[in-house]
């Protein structure tokens, strides 16, 4: 944990999130139109599918300075592509796992389903993922690189 | 030409009055993006998607050449196809736009002007460097064969029929069984207004067979269907029924005169039927067939009488089986329902005691066509019974031992069972086990209270445990659960509400499309609310129970919805398709198969030949799965390409 108390003071993470069309972008829009304010630090990409997103995908935010990453898609069972989360959640799983053995605090990784109904739910994941980063503290890459070169344990 | 054609992107930041502008600082925004890579123009104005704001797009991109454009304003959902159609006034392909939603996702939710704006120019920048790599496209268009199947002659494949049929296009109608009707015509009354099933049906059953846009095929059964919506080709069997039916003029004299009987399915065997025979004296179309298994002149080349006496000479021993090939642009799925077999419930004497009967069978006893001619008289001997136990919920809503599901009639048909008895045998006493009563539905209530209070209908609320002969009578025992009591009666008949239970033929037709049944074996459709019409197969739609348990007011709307489906489908000559679809690169791709399995429209298919993967690009939804799990980078969804993905990550990092 020692990367984190350096910075930790005026950090401001850095968040990606990836958010299915038909849901969780759906309910981000909700929040909007209910204003309801929360966290700014997420930027999110719009996809149609949570499915859509490539693993390779979340490596690369962290990779390129990201720390943290959420993927938002519709409640099991509601996708909108029939199945599509199921295989998200899957590769979630695997993925958690892979972070954790490059030193990556898989907490730093979230998949969260929330409705286009959901608008306040959406808020207060954002903020709470956003407090949850802030917490870790941000990412070191250059630390990161270092610790795993050396087969190490980061976080 | 003044420029070169690279990149020239134009971004369009909208103020939305002051909805956007009084938290974004539109100015730091341009200014952070001015000389932004590819960025060749930006602006702004109060209202982009007025009619000002959006001729003002259509003179800038004419003016600067701009071959993309990016529109920062609100969420996409809202007006993406607005300004699509505002690129394709201006000349540039409509697939050429991003939109950047800076008000929902960001001066909505955040009142820090420094950091909405900020968040506002990284939204941007990121919708630029996808909006860099768009492709321009065009929206897929197939032919589509205007001409419906539906399959199955119930109520609602006749409902279907019609409505298709009406709209102008051409239907073929297949129905496995002689005549067309479905369980609707085996049943006497219908709850719960008590019209008589067959008055209200058997003209829509003529209306069928003379409506020229339907090609009417019984005792006939779909064997293969292969293709796509729009486009399916179908093989249709027509089953020997020994009788010509372009000869046959329907004078019944055969039957008369045929010589041998058998059990009559149609009436539950309560009665007996000739071996050439219509199911019943309705039938549509009104052409005999002859009952091959029983026929002794088939099984021993004896008798034939039915072609001595034939008139026309429409007989025909020597009839094959045939196979036609047909193209069609749609399918109605109506191959409705059978009732759990009651031999299969010896708990309840179903098969052994011979006056335990299904519901269907009391229908047949009730009907004033039926094998008693509407008198209430039990199977066994005839007598008229004193004393009836109707059982609901026999098999339904039993998850340990059969099923879990509801079988949404029973309530109302026993009700209607138990009340009609009651108006028939005057001196008689119904009582009626059941779980607790769903009478949801117009008139359904009411029409509950109507056999509880007035036609003194004795419900008694609890499950039955066992059923019994004792003297000549049949003993009924269960608990009744409000009074706390275990109860026994004595009965002459015992009517049991059994599940429905989806037709066989739903799985041989499911396994034929590729489409999926639930757990329970009813076909399972593309949204419970937004699609309950549709199947998981494009082109392919669902009525009656073939999907659930239904009644009849909602198997007619639900096939009327199926039946719009399909004429709306048909309503152009072509089919549209959404261009953002998920490719191929032949040269990357292995052939390893693994996006055919992840496609949850078997839109994908192996190339033997090439060893490559295939996207039939109608069947394609564009949802993106089988992009993230090829491990090649050979599937490529169009817009939406990992390339995109990676860009908009950097540019919101940067």
């Amino acid at each position: 944990m020692s990367e984190v108390s350096a910075t930790k003071a005026d950090f401001e993470p850095k968040i990606i999130a990836f958010f299915c069309k038909w849901c969780t972008s759906a309910g981000a829009d909700l929040a909007g139109t209910s204003r309801i304010n929360y966290a700014p630090n997420v930027v999110g990409i719009r996809v149609m599918c949570s499915s859509r997103v490539d693993p390779e995908h979340v490596l690369e935010a962290f990779r390129e300075g990201a720390d943290g990453v959420l993927i938002g898609g519709c409640h099991p069972g509601d996708c909108h592509y029939q199945t599509g989360n199921f295989k998200t959640m899957r590769r979630a799983a695997f993925l958690s796992n892979l972070l954790d053995a490059l030193s990556i605090d898989s907490k730093r990784f979230r998949v969260e389903w929330i409705s286009a109904s959901e608008g306040r739910r959406f808020a207060q994941t954002i903020t709470s993922f956003t407090e949850e980063i802030r917490s870790l503290g941000p990412l070191s890459r250059k630390r990161l690189l270092k610790e795993s070169a050396r087969g190490g344990n980061h976080e | 030409m003044k420029y070169s054609h690279a990149n020239r992107l134009g971004i369009f930041i909208c103020h939305c009055g002051v909805n956007i502008s009084s938290t974004v600082d539109i100015e730091t925004v341009k200014k952070a993006l001015t000389g932004y890579p590819g960025v060749s123009l930006i602006t702004d104005h109060t209202y982009t998607c007025s009619n000002p704001g959006q001729d003002m797009i259509r003179n800038k991109i004419r003016e600067e050449e701009l071959d993309s454009v990016v529109i920062a304003a609100c969420s996409p959902s809202l007006h993406e196809n607005t300004f699509r159609k505002t690129l394709e006034e201006a000349g540039i392909n409509p697939y050429k736009l991003e939109i950047a939603n800076i008000r929902e996702q960001c001066s909505w939710v955040h009142s820090d002007r420094k950091v909405a704006t900020e968040k506002a120019i990284s939204i941007i920048k990121a919708a630029v460097s996808k909006a860099l790599l768009n492709e321009p496209l065009t929206p897929i268009s197939v032919p589509v064969t205007r001409k419906a199947l539906v399959v199955g002659g119930g109520i609602a494949g006749i409902q279907a029929s019609l409505n298709i049929a009406n709209s102008g296009y051409k239907v073929i109608l297949v129905e496995k069984e002689p005549s067309i009707g479905g369980k609707m015509a085996q049943l006497s009354e219908t709850f719960p207004t008590l019209d008589c099933s067959q008055c209200i049906l058997t003209h829509r059953m003529v209306e069928v067979e003379r409506h020229p846009n339907i090609n009417l095929m019984v005792s006939s059964e779909v064997t293969r269907i292969s293709g796509f919506v729009g486009n399916f080709e179908v093989t249709i069997r027509k089953k020997k029924t020994y009788v010509n039916a372009e000869k046959c003029n329907g004078c019944g004299i055969c039957i008369e005169k045929c010589p041998r009987k058998t059990d009559s399915e149609f009436d539950r065997a309560l009665s007996k039927r000739k071996v050439i025979y219509r199911p019943f004296p309705q039938a549509v179309p009104n052409i005999p067939v002859i009952d091959g298994e029983h026929c002794l002149y088939l099984l021993k080349g004896r008798c034939g009488v039915c072609r001595d006496v034939c008139g026309p000479g429409a007989i025909e021993f020597e009839q094959e089986e045939r196979f036609v090939k047909e193209k069609v642009g749609a399918i109605v799925i109506a191959t409705g329902y059978e009732t759990f077999p009651i031999e299969n419930i010896p708990e309840y004497g179903g098969g052994t005691i011979p006056d335990v009967i299904d519901g269907l069978a009391f229908e047949r006893i009730l009907s004033a066509s039926g094998p008693t001619g509407g008198e209430i008289r039990r199977p066994s001997d005839g007598k008229v019974p004193k004393e009836v136990a109707f059982i609901q919920c026999v098999c339904s809503r039993d998850p340990e031992k059969y099923f879990s599901y509801c079988s949404k009639v029973c309530c109302m048909y026993t009700s209607k069972h138990a009340m009609l008895y009651k108006h028939r045998v005057k001196d008689g006493q119904p009582y009626v086990f059941y779980i607790d009563i769903r009478a949801g539905g117009k008139g359904y209530e009411e029409f509950y209270q109507r056999a509880s209070e007035e036609d003194e209908v004795l419900y008694i609320r609890g499950k039955v445990s066992r059923l019994y002969r004792e003297d000549g009578k049949i003993v009924v025992e269960g608990t009744d659960t409000l009074l706390q009591e275990n109860v026994a009666v004595r009965v002459d008949m015992v009517v049991l509400a059994t599940a429905i239970r989806p037709s066989q033929d739903v799985s041989r037709i499911a396994q034929l499309l590729k489409a999926s049944v639930d757990e329970n074996g009813f076909f399972t459709e593309a949204h419970p609310k937004l699609r309950p019409v549709e199947s998981m197969t494009a082109g392919v739609f669902l009525a009656g129970c073939a999907q659930a348990p239904r009644d009849i007011p909602d198997t007619v709307s639900g096939a009327s919805a199926a039946a719009l489906m399909v004429c709306n489908l048909f309503a152009s000559e072509e089919l549209k398709h959404e261009p953002t679809i998920a490719g191929v690169d032949e040269d990357v791709c292995s052939g390893c198969g693994i996006c055919i399995g992840v496609c949850p429209y078997e839109a994908r298919e192996l190339d033997r030949e090439k060893r490559v993967a295939t996207v039939n690009e109608v069947l394609c939804e564009g949802c993106g799965a089988c992009t993230a799990a090829c491990p090649s980078g050979a599937a490529v969804q169009r817009n939406f390409t990992d390339k995109q993905i990676s860009s908009m990550i950097k540019a919101i990092l940067a």
